[in-house]
């Protein structure tokens, strides 16, 4: 059951990440945007982290990319389907470089994976914290004790983030 | 399941770099690249299991500084559109030589 749906989701997130680069209108590479993420949350799941699903969910399918959407809204390109790819020089340089990437990848989960499951161990390195402190628990314990100046210092990062997109999208006076 | 995992987190990551490159569109170059984002944020869920819930707690961070990383973008992509009325990166030559 666990791996039929590992494949459907993994299906569903790689068409999804096939239309962002594809399709012509933004507004429809922001839906199969919002698919992948979808589907890597239900990943997250079959990985036990259930926090990290709800939080991408949340954040990143309901926050962000609304975001995106209110920007492309914004600057009215909702309905520009002419096509924007580049020409045929740098549609060679591109699938070259990703061509050359996915066969580096490929290389070293061919001859990295074979042991690595056994290497690494059962697999359960988390499941005594999510029994003992629940789904959210065994991540805040960490986050708010040992990465709690990590923690604080995201804070400040949103808060400036927040200043500087002010200070940069108002209009000039 | 963590080889299944790591092999659609790279294949997501090499689209979206095959998306950086090829569109010219600047919103969807960004949207290629939280795709990366969220192709990295994979890999580190799938070792979290094996290696410790630190794995995680970088995810949450990584999620954190995206959203502070779209929300400033998108705020220079806003700004820049007022200037170039476009958003096809070909007209964005102020800083090429």
């Amino acid at each position: 059951m666990t791996e039929v749906l590992f494949f459907i989701f993994a299906a569903v997130a790689l068409g999804g990440a096939v239309g962002v680069v594809m399709s012509p209108s933004p507004v429809a590479s922001l839906l199969f945007m919002v698919t992948t993420l979808a589907s890597t949350a239900g990943i997250f799941v079959l990985l036990e982290a259930h926090f990290l699903a709800a939080v991408q969910i949340m954040v990143y399918a309901g926050a962000i990319m609304v975001l995106f959407l209110f920007v492309i809204m914004l600057l009215n390109l909702g309905h520009e389907y002419q096509r924007d790819t580049r020409g045929i020089v740098a549609m060679i340089i591109g699938f070259a470089v990703t061509g050359g990437m996915g066969g580096l990848l490929a290389w070293q989960l061919g001859s990295g994976t074979s042991g690595l499951e056994t290497n690494l161990g059962p697999g359960d390195a988390i499941d005594a914290a999510l029994r003992e402190h629940g789904a959210v628990g065994a991540i805040a314990r960490p986050l708010f004790t040992e990465y709690v100046v990590p923690f604080e210092l995201t804070g400040i990062l949103l808060l400036v983030a927040i200043v500087g997109a002010l200070v940069l999208a108002k209009k000039a006076s | 399941m963590l080889a299944e995992s790591l092999v659609v987190a790279g294949l997501i990551f090499v689209i979206g770099t095959l998306g950086v490159i090829v569109r010219r569109n600047v919103i969807i170059m960004f949207l290629c690249i939280e795709l990366q984002l969220n192709a990295v944020n994979l890999t580190f869920v799938a070792f979290s299991r094996f290696v410790g819930i630190e794995g995680q707690i970088f995810v949450f961070f990584v999620i954190a500084v995206a959203a502070a990383e779209a929300a400033v973008g998108l705020a220079i992509i806003i700004s820049i559109f007022r200037h170039y009325e476009t958003v096809d990166v070909n007209n964005f030559n102020l800083l090429k030589w």
